[in-house]
């Protein structure tokens, strides 16, 4: 097979020949396929439109931009024990700038970004991770001499669209969290008005990633999004409503302490504070790490990261509620609801006895 | 001499008890479903799906109960009416303040009222208010399980406002909150029914008050 390729450019071979060569059978790729099919929610009819469409794809451009970032996409990206055909299909598209895997450095790479950005305006996908800081004229983040926001106003806004992959870039994330010293803000906030399709995740599921570019060659189009700008396929549902331990919610068993019997047995951790009941993603669906586990499978509740300013709004995180402002760091809303109700018993008490003490001054008046 | 006057109509009555009855299996399936006191013997039990199940229906009859005494507070009789839930006449205010320093034990005599007191009135409207913010982030809360439905599209809006977590703390301290008026409003009834002698207690059962006849004048 790999005889045939020799000697042609690289542009002439079609994807599917790309994948052929890396040693993808026609049936991995059908079953590939499917299951892109299954993530979108199409029926599974759709299956032969993505592979046509990926039969035929062109390869468009993607550019990787990292702001304020741990990288965390990328390596949820990159993590696999053996190269999948999801990560395969991703190399459809030419990467032409991506700090974290590229071979060119310095003003080499800058001119890749600003070869795509001068010669393909309006062709080329734009992928951001990390959130922008604004505060102080965006010092706080610089990329050969330029400022995260001069970077994204240019890129994003001469994309043809722009994917925020992970909590950051969709929210402003960490770096975002109370008291927020950089002034990082979320892509759609830096440059409102483009394009934009919001993944977020901490990290974002790979599969989700894959799925919209998959979307993307097949309809031409980014998938159909919510209020907040996520594509529903990924966030219609709550994790709640899909999770492997809900029959054992639904039957009123709950973890109470990490590793009591409830924990050995793989019970709801709805009592040790899981945000699965808050938190809209298809988690319990695609997993991490190839479908080997997420979170709650590995025993620990999930903690709202693909939901707004998670790290602020889904704290304390080990418990259900969230405290209440201005009382004691340690008092919870119970524990409040319950002074009140005894003072409220206390007051009704002392205005009875008070009343007795005063019925008695009224019958010595007599 | 003490005439026996009819106050209190079936409706106001029926929904009263309705609401007593809604207001204690919503805060006891709400604790539950809020922190699960009871753990499940063996998984075949539905212990908190019947809780949430019964929860919901009963907070669809208290909407239902509410707005078939608001319906009331327009058709009924002078003690049913809406207007009492806005005491602000000069001679309402006057008695608004008797009838507090009456509470506080600075003055013997409550001033003379059949239906609700100025105070109660204005304790109602806050209650009303109460019970609206807690149906509204009820179903807010509600309509997470099904994403786009129409409960979503009625209530979903609660949540650019409020965090789904805030959301859920709010709806758990109102419950705190009317538990509170339930303590205060029992006691009171209590009291006034042994200060005053107008059978304010049984009126709710059987909607006659006893009031002296230069009175009803």
């Amino acid at each position: 097979m790999k005889g045939i390729f020799e000697g042609f450019p690289e542009d002439s071979v079609s994807p599917f020949e790309r994948l052929q060569k890396r040693g993808v059978s026609r049936r991995d790729f059908m079953k590939f396929c499917t299951a892109m099919a299954a993530v979108l929610a199409l029926p599974e009819t759709f299956a032969g439109k993505i592979a046509e469409a990926i039969e035929k794809a062109k390869k468009p451009s993607l550019v990787w931009l990292e702001f304020q970032d741990c990288a965390g996409n990328t390596e949820a990206l990159l993590r696999a024990t053996k190269p999948t055909i999801g990560e395969i299909v991703l190399d459809i598209l030419s990467v032409d700038y991506h700090e974290t895997i590229m071979a060119p450095a310095g003003k080499q790479a800058e001119k890749s970004l600003d070869d795509v950005v001068n010669n393909q305006k309006g062709k080329y996908i734009a992928v951001v991770e990390g959130s922008i800081p604004l505060k102080d004229n965006g010092v706080y983040c610089c990329i050969g001499g330029r400022s995260a926001i001069e970077i994204a106003k240019r890129v994003c806004g001469n994309a043809m669209a722009t994917i925020a992959v992970g909590t950051c870039a969709t929210y402003g994330g960490l770096p975002a969290a109370k008291p927020n010293p950089t002034g990082a803000v979320s892509v759609k906030e830096a440059v409102p008005g483009i394009t934009l399709l919001n993944l977020p995740g901490c990290p974002v599921n790979a599969e989700n990633i894959t799925a919209t570019v998959v979307h993307f060659l097949t309809f031409g189009s980014l998938p159909a999004a919510d209020s907040l700008g996520r594509p529903l396929f990924a966030y219609g549902e709550r994790i709640h409503d899909h999770c492997e331990r809900r029959a054992h919610y639904d039957a009123g068993q709950f973890v109470r302490q990490w590793g009591d019997e409830g924990h050995r047995k793989g019970w709801c951790l709805y009592e040790m504070g899981c945000k699965g009941p808050e938190t809209f993603k298809n988690c319990p669906a695609v997993k991490y790490n190839e479908g080997t586990s997420w979170p709650v499978q590995a025993g620990h509740g999930c903690i709202g990261c693909s939901q707004p300013n998670f790290w602020d709004d889904m704290s304390p995180f080990y418990r259900r509620l969230p405290k209440v402002p201005g009382f004691g760091i340690e008092t919870t809303a119970d524990k409040i609801g319950a002074g009140v109700a005894a003072v409220a018993a206390a007051g009704v008490a002392a205005h009875r006895i008070a009343r007795a003490i005063q019925g008695k001054g009224k019958e010595e008046d007599k | 001499m003490q005439n026996k006057i009819y106050v209190w109509e079936v409706p106001v009555r029926l929904t009263h008890w309705l609401n007593f009855i809604c207001l204690l299996v919503l805060s006891f399936t709400g604790i539950y479903i809020s922190s699960p006191f009871i753990t499940a013997i063996s998984s075949e039990q539905y212990i908190m799906g019947w809780m949430r199940f019964i929860h919901f229906v009963t907070a669809y009859v208290f909407v239902v109960n509410l707005v078939i005494r608001m319906y009331w507070s327009f058709s009924g009789n002078k003690y049913a009416t809406w207007r009492s839930l806005f005491p602000f006449s000069n001679e309402q205010i006057t008695k608004l303040f008797r009838q507090m320093s009456f509470y506080a034990l600075i003055s013997r005599k409550p001033p003379h009222e059949i239906g609700h007191t100025p105070l109660a009135g204005i304790v109602y409207s806050l209650l009303l208010v109460l019970c609206g913010f807690s149906v509204l982030t009820g179903f807010a809360l509600y309509s997470l399980s099904n994403h786009g439905g129409i409960m979503d599209l009625m209530f979903g809006w609660v949540f650019s406002i409020f965090t789904i977590p805030v959301t859920r703390l709010i709806h758990h301290l109102i419950m705190w909150l009317l538990l509170y008026f339930a303590i205060l409003h029992v006691y009171i009834v209590l009291f006034l029914n042994s200060v005053e002698k107008n059978g304010i207690l049984g009126s709710i059962f059987d909607g006659y008050k006893f009031v002296e006849t230069e009175k009803t004048k």
